[in-house]
């Protein structure tokens, strides 16, 4: 009975019951409830309290003293019943009672005689929460929901190692609980008309009134009010609906607000649970408002002000003609949206309200034309609806966002223009009701044929009352009907107006009890089907409460995944996949995250992470991505391995799977160790390089921003990742951009002075990315950060080397004057050459490349050859690697351009090798290798040997190629070997030598002469 | 489970001995033996739950060479799968007497059991299509639908015609599985709508057990368990 008389009880302010019809009601039945419950149960009647109950009875105590029960004492102002019944004279022979158990009840009950109701309610005065009192606070219970009830009793019942006394003590009270919640529920229903008509101020009515008010407010003489506002300070509407501050909500206050009133000045008023009233005052000053009542309550603002302000009274009673006053009518247009909003099936309910209406609508017209306040009510209703759904939700401070609060209701006014679709699932409705089950097969059969997906047919089969139908069919024992009504039901509870309804009739708890069925056809309907309801908070917490989490983390048991298939194989794959679907709608609030946890969805997640069916991954990885942002999961996620499976599902096709992917990812990288793993399985490149959408969808979440923030700082450990990041992601033109414009190329190149290898392999890395714009160039440049680059080429650490060698080839390739720059260090390029002996393939293929870069400059390109490098060139073309040779003919084909250079090539031997390159598969090999041929092919003795190599098959093969640069290359070489050819035609005519054969034979006599 | 199957086992086991005790000679267990090795090939069920099988038709039939009546047939599915309809009752019965001869015989009881309790979505589709063609000449009519649906619908008193809501039913099944416009269903048809849709296999009344009690019968003496095998919707390789 707490909920009744918490809720439904109307309290004065100084705590008294009010003397109410809804009142008398609760009172009678409470005590017919409590009179003669000891006699009808005797254990119960003789268990003590927790609490005694304390009140001033009504009784004089010499009343009391009469009764016989009571043994001789001593005292005179005290009489004592076995130390549970105490009753103490107080002023004025007033008698305050102590009672410990039913029995003393009844007690005391009977000494009142005709006057019962009056002691009832003189006790419950005195005690506004006996429930807890009587069994202890544990059972004060005021929450709405019955299954919270059944929880606790079950958690009671269930404690280990409780004696049997114990035992049967607990047993007593659940069922005195059970009792008390059953009379509260009686209760709650016969008041339940009652409150309909006046209930206490909710935030809802508070914000509607406050609405209604403001569109009146303006400066005119019309309006009866200048304006009205939130108390500056308490402007924030908490997820609760209200203003107040917490500490003042457990007051009963809900908003503050500033009414600036034409004829008075500007007033506060504050609007609490039990009324309106004027407080004292909000000062400028303090930014504060001074809470205390400073007026008497009213039922609304509009009473108050009608009380207060005589312009207000005369605006806004002139309009409203009847008798009914303003402030009523308010109250009525606060309420009506409401039961609009919830009210579907209480067609005759809406009826009555439907009249009331009237008066309501003239008095928001007040200032406005009809048509405008018309709007305005259209437009409200969505917002009341989903203030009706906050309200119910206000205990609960789930983080999740409500996509659907606004769901928009539409409703056919009129019966004329219903669609065909009304009158034939009406139709079908009504023989899924009135037959057996064959006739209901057939019928589900035939509404799964109409075009469920269309909102029209939804709300049809809403409106003729099919939910009702569908939904009791779930509770049936045939197990085809629950298949048939399972489809229906998944297929329209895409509607967000569907999946409250269904939620309001009760539908999430069958669907989660079907959980339990061993069928997994119906497991997976049921699953998917709430995969679909529980899109709002209201649903998912319904879930929760009713253990569907642990049944849905459950499913995704699922023993074979990549195994052969089978039929029934399948469908075990297809109950995990409509688990994690219907977990995945669920993850969307922390309290259910918690509760996945507990259930143990973890490994199971892990698991399925590894299947290969991407309608199973979107789920499962939608669930992890939602889920990321809890420390646990995130942990848990890092340590159960699925950082592997993420990054490889990166690389998926799916767009859809790769954003869930780099989404969670991203989520995750906020663990150090988790990081290093993307790193490690190579995850940075398909996620930078993903798709243009992936990058922007960087920039907003400014990754780079605040990675480069973490540069400065940070342990060594940190900054190798943060680097690597920077890197990988610097190899986006956009992020070099955005690198440099969050100031991080200055912090990246005096990371190149330490000492950590790791962290300057990452460093030279991304140095060298950001050196490809000219503008990041110019900052590097200024920092001499090449000169840093250049002097780790003498670091003992061949990666560094290599790494560093690759640096700086974009840096030369984009600084301004790059010959004058190496040139001015003392050494390096005779260091350069020196690196051209080193036995590690990357490092040379990097000097390769560096040499390249610095013989574009002449003088620079004189100085190597003097250093010795073109034999050292021609020594490493019998390389095996590609990249080596990639690299080294680049550094060829630049360094022919330099004296005889050419000729000591093919002196050397490096053209026939070079040949052979062209016989790799990689085109990068091929471009460059056509480059150095084509140089080389300047001189008459190299195109000998190349045609003696068969050079002219694969050049030609290559001038086909999409490569522009490749085919310029190879038909520029094609056509040196073919001038040469001529030439000796010439001279072979002129000196009337012997001629034939081709072009290469031809050469060759040219070459001997 | 695996309870239950020990417990089928201990049965099993216990088997022989209360039959020869009781009721009955060696001769007859071998000459059952001997059929269920011959037959247990052609159903779903193995060898032993054959033989078992058999020793309850001889159970039933009361005596051996007696076939199993009509109306013994009929206390069958009434005990056993919980079938009340007497029309329904009949129907399956002509669905099981494959021959016209208006008794069961041992091979008609084994094939028609295995179709019963454990048939593909194949069988059991010919199994209903038999059970619904009430003059067994391979189609079924408009007829013979009202006759399978008269009793589906609780006649409302108010209405002018009682059969209106019948004859509607009708209508709506036979647009959903005269797909090609013949006037009647062939076999056909009502298998090729069934296997896009298998909540339709008993559109026309219930012919077949439910789960619960055909799992019930079948775990007094199963060797193996199997899974029931018509899904009702569609999983992976069939999307």
């Amino acid at each position: 009975m707490g909920l009744t008389l918490t809720k439904a009880a109307d309290w004065l302010d100084n705590s008294k019951l009010d003397f109410s019809p809804s009142n008398q009601i609760i009172l009678t039945d409470i005590l017919k409830a409590v009179d003669g419950y000891s006699k009808n149960n005797p254990i119960g009647g003789k268990m003590k309290f927790s609490e005694p109950l304390v009140w001033d009875s009504t009784l004089k105590f010499e009343d009391f003293k009469k009764t016989e029960r009571f043994p001789e004492t001593e005292s005179e102002n005290t009489l004592q019943l076995d130390e549970l019944l105490t009753v103490t004279k107080q002023e004025s022979e007033v008698a305050h009672v102590e009672c410990h158990s039913f029995d003393m009840l009844q007690l005391v009950l009977d000494a009142c005689r005709s006057k019962k109701t009056a002691e009832v309610r003189a006790c419950l005065e005195g005690n506004s929460d006996p429930v807890s009192k009587i069994l202890g606070n544990r059972y004060a219970c005021n929450t709405e929901d019955d299954v919270e009830f059944y929880k606790q009793a079950e958690e009671d019942l269930q404690g280990e190692d409780i004696t049997y006394e114990e035992f049967e003590t607990k047993k007593v009270v659940l069922k005195m609980a059970m009792e008390f919640h059953n009379l509260d529920v009686r209760m709650l229903r016969s008041v339940q008309g009652l409150m309909s008509k006046d209930s206490r101020l909710s935030p809802r009515l508070v914000e509607a009134e406050f609405d209604c008010l403001k569109e009146l407010s303006g400066s005119e003489d019309e309006q009866p009010l200048r304006d009205i506002e939130p108390v500056p300070c308490y402007v924030h509407v908490f997820s609760n609906g209200y203003r107040a501050p917490n500490f003042r909500q457990l007051q009963g206050d809900i908003a503050y607000f500033l009414v600036y009133l034409k004829d008075t000045d500007v007033i506060c008023v504050t609007a609490g649970t039990k009324g309106w009233f004027v407080n004292k005052g909000y000062s400028k000053d303090t930014n504060d408002v001074d809470f205390e009542r400073r007026s008497d309550l009213y039922g609304s603002l509009f009473a108050l002000l009608r009380e207060r302000s005589r312009h207000f009274r005369e605006r806004t009673s002139r309009k409203s003609g009847d008798g009914e006053t303003a402030a009523d009518e308010a109250a009525d247009g606060a309420e009506k949206p409401d039961q609009e909003g919830d009210a579907d099936q209480q067609a005759a309910r809406e009826e009555a309200e439907e009249r009331k209406k009237d008066p309501t609508l003239r008095w928001v017209s007040l200032g406005t034309s009809e048509q405008q306040s018309q709007e305005r009510r259209s437009a409200r209703q969505p917002q009341s609806a989903a203030a009706a759904a906050q309200q119910s939700d206000e205990s609960d401070s789930e983080s999740g966002t409500d996509e659907e609060e606004d769901a928009v209701e539409r409703r056919h006014e009129s019966n004329a223009d219903l669609p065909s679709e009304y009158w034939q699932i009406g139709k079908f409705v009504r023989y899924l009701k009135g037959g057996n089950q064959t006739s209901t097969i057939i019928s589900l059969c035939a509404l799964r044929d109409f075009q469920l997906n269309t909102e029209v047919c939804q709300l049809a089969i809403r409106d003729v009352g099919g939910l009702e139908v569908l939904l009791n069919l779930l509770e049936t024992e045939e197990n085809r009907c629950k298949i048939g009504s399972l489809k229906i039901l998944k297929e329209i509870s895409q509607n967000p107006q569907i999946r409250r309804a269904i939620a309001d009739l009760g539908g999430l708890q069958t669907l989660v009890n079907i959980l339990k069925e061993p069928s997994k056809d119906l497991k997976c309907l049921a699953a998917e089907t709430i995969a679909n309801v529980a899109k709002f908070r209201r649903a998912r917490r319904i879930v929760r409460q009713h253990g569907g989490i642990r049944k849905l983390v459950s499913l995704l048991d699922c023993p074979a995944l990549n195994g052969p298939t089978s039929p029934e194989i399948e469908r075990d794959i297809e109950v995990a996949r409509c688990g994690a679907l219907a977990l995945w709608s669920l993850s969307n609030s922390t309290k259910n995250k918690r509760a996945m946890k507990r259930a143990g969805v973890i490994p199971l997640l892990g698991k399925l992470l590894k299947s290969r069916h991407e309608d199973m991954l979107i789920p499962v990885v939608g669930t992890l991505q939602e889920c990321a942002s809890e420390p646990d999961y995130r942990v848990a996620i890092r340590t159960e391995g699925m950082v592997e499976d993420l990054v490889k599902n990166l690389k998926s096709d799916n767009a859809e799977l790769q954003m869930h992917c780099a989404s969670t990812i991203f989520k995750c990288a906020e663990e150090e160790e988790t990081r290093d793993l993307v790193r490690s399985y190579d995850g940075l490149e398909p996620m930078c390089s993903m798709s243009s959408k992936n990058i922007r969808k960087f920039q907003e979440l400014n990754v780079i921003e605040k990675l480069v923030r973490l540069l400065s700082d940070q342990p060594e450990e940190v900054l190798v990742n943060v680097v690597g990041a920077l890197g990988e992601m610097a190899a986006e033109k956009e992020n070099r951009h955005a690198i440099r414009k969050a100031g991080g190329i200055g912090p990246l190149v005096q990371l190149l002075t330490g000492t950590n290898q790791a962290l300057l392999v990452n460093t030279t890395r991304a140095v060298g990315r950001c050196a490809q714009e000219k503008e990041n160039m110019a900052i590097i440049d200024r920092m001499d950060g090449v000169r840093l680059l250049w002097s780790l080429l003498k670091n003992p650490n061949p990666e560094v080397q290599a790494s560093a060698a690759y640096a700086i080839c974009p840096c030369i390739d984009n600084v301004n004057d790059a010959g004058e720059m190496v040139r001015s260090y003392v050494g390096g390029l005779e260091l350069i050459v020196h690196l051209l002996r080193s036995d590690n393939i990357k490092v040379l293929a990097a000097i390769c490349a560096a040499v390249a870069s610095i013989a574009k400059d002449e003088e620079n390109l004189a100085v190597l050859t003097d250093h010795g490098v073109i034999p050292l060139l021609a020594g490493l073309t019998r390389t095996q690697d590609e990249e080596l040779k990639r690299h080294l003919s680049e550094a060829i084909a630049c360094c022919c351009a330099w004296g005889n250079n050419r000729i000591v090539f093919g002196k050397e031997g490096a053209v026939a090798p070079l040949v052979s390159y062209l016989r790799v598969k990689d085109p990068k090999v091929h471009r460059s290798t056509a480059r150095a041929l084509h140089e080389l092919s300047r001189h008459p003795d190299n195109c000998i040997t190349m045609h003696e190599c068969g050079v002219v098959r694969h050049l030609l093969g290559l001038v086909g190629s999409d490569d522009e640069a490749l085919q310029l290359a190879a038909s520029g070489c094609i056509a040196n070997i073919r001038r040469l050819a001529m030439a000796n035609e010439k001279s072979r005519q002129s000196s009337k030598a012997r001629g034939g054969g081709n072009g290469g034979a031809n050469g060759k006599a040219v070459a001997a002469k | 489970m695996s309870k239950i199957l020990l417990f089928s086992e201990f049965l099993l086991s216990l088997e022989p001995i209360i039959v020869l005790h009781i009721s009955m000679d060696v001769s007859a267990k071998t000459a059952i033996s001997k059929l269920a090795e011959s037959l247990h090939k052609q159903t779903n069920f193995t060898k032993k739950e054959c033989e078992h099988l058999l020793h309850m038709y001889r159970e039933l039939a009361g005596a051996d060479d007696v076939k199993l009546d009509r109306s013994k047939f009929k206390d069958i599915l009434h005990c056993s799968f919980g079938m009340t309809d007497a029309m329904m009752i009949d129907h399956v019965f002509r669905a099981f007497d494959t021959d016209f001869d208006s008794s069961i015989s041992q091979e008609e009881w084994l094939k028609g059991m295995s179709t019963f309790l454990r048939g593909t979505l194949d069988e059991k589709t010919q199994f209903a299509f038999r059970a619904y063609d009430l003059n067994s000449n391979g189609m079924i009519s408009r007829e013979e639908i009202f006759q399978l649906l008269k009793a589906t619908l609780i006649k409302q008193p108010v209405e002018e015609d009682p059969d209106e809501g019948v004859r509607d039913l009708v209508e709506i099944v036979f647009k959903k599985f005269d797909t090609q416009k013949k006037g009647v269903i062939d076999y056909a048809q009502f298998k090729a709508m069934v296997a896009e849709e298998p909540l339709l296999l008993q559109a026309l009344g219930p012919c077949l057990p439910d789960e619960k009690s055909a799992d019930a019968f079948l775990c007094t003496f199963e060797e193996l368990h199997l899974p029931t095998t018509i899904s009702y919707i569609k999983t992976g390789s069939q999307r």
